[in-house]
């Protein structure tokens, strides 16, 4: 799965499941500087409402894409501020 | 009898001096409004009074996640919910056999001795199959991510709990009416 993206960081959250994949991100997002991205790749289906859910009820951050492939989602958040 | 001419607040348009100094008043009001709101952060508060291994799940899920979202947690644990906080007894919370209709133990069943054993170890086993996290787990992440675990001092004397027993940087010596004043400052209110 190629991105489009400057990934700054991959966070690999595969085999894990609520609420790991969300609180992860944030510790992952907090470790980046303004303006980069984080990949996170997980098997959990649930990551895509919630990670949609955590970006768009979070300052600082923005969810740019996510990506399903064969149980693979994928996730591209950019730090904002 | 006063000769003098009764005001009549009300009834004469304000001047042009009163209005601009409402004006500045109110602007006034709703800085020092939009400065409590934007200093103070979103704060959410769970009381969690269960100590059985399904009630364990919910406020610290709620917690961490909350955490993430950038939310000031205090969790107050109380009565049975101390179990959650105490290094020993959290691993080994247990399952009801009974009580809940919908497990696949009927209640006759589940009310013999050993039973709550057979349920709890079936839970665990799930538990591991799905990767789901462990209580310990989610604990260590939740004071990670800031959330502040308090353990109720009247249910530690109550249940004869050592102070020492607790996870650290739980706090102790705490009461109801530091939960009281957490709700009350809070966004989001529970009780687990």
């Amino acid at each position: 799965m190629a991105s489009d993206f400057d990934v700054a960081k991959t966070l690999d959250c595969k085999g894990e499941s609520c609420p790991m994949p969300v609180v992860k991100s944030k510790s992952a997002v907090d470790d980046l500087s303004s303006g980069e991205v984080l990949e996170m790749v997980s098997t959990d289906s649930g990551s895509i409402s919630d990670i949609d859910g955590w970006a768009g009820g979070t300052d600082g951050v923005e969810l740019l894409e996510q990506e399903e492939g064969d149980d693979l989602y994928v996730h591209y958040i950019r730090k904002t501020s | 009898m006063s000769t003098d001419t009764p005001s009549t607040p009300g009834n004469d348009p304000p001047s042009r001096a009163e209005l601009a100094a409402r004006i500045e008043e109110l602007e006034e009001e709703l800085a020092s409004v939009k400065d409590a709101e934007s200093s103070g952060g979103d704060k959410m508060s769970i009381i969690a009074t269960k100590g059985t291994l399904d009630m364990a799940y919910p406020p610290l899920i709620l917690a961490s996640t909350a955490a993430a979202f950038g939310y000031d947690v205090t969790v107050f644990h109380t009565f049975w919910g101390l179990d959650i906080l105490h290094e020993e007894h959290s691993k080994d919370l247990k399952l009801s056999s009974v009580g809940n209709p919908n497990m696949p133990v009927p209640n006759v069943l589940g009310a013999l001795p050993g039973m709550d054993k057979v349920t709890t170890s079936m839970m665990e086993r799930r538990i591991s199959d799905n990767d789901t996290a462990t209580i310990e787990e989610l604990i260590e992440t939740s004071l990670e991510m800031g959330v502040e675990f308090q353990a109720c001092q009247m249910t530690i004397e109550l249940m004869d709990y050592d102070e020492d027993a607790f996870f650290d940087d739980v706090e102790t010596g705490v009461g109801a009416a530091t939960a009281v004043e957490d709700m009350a400052e809070a966004d989001i209110q529970l009780l687990i």
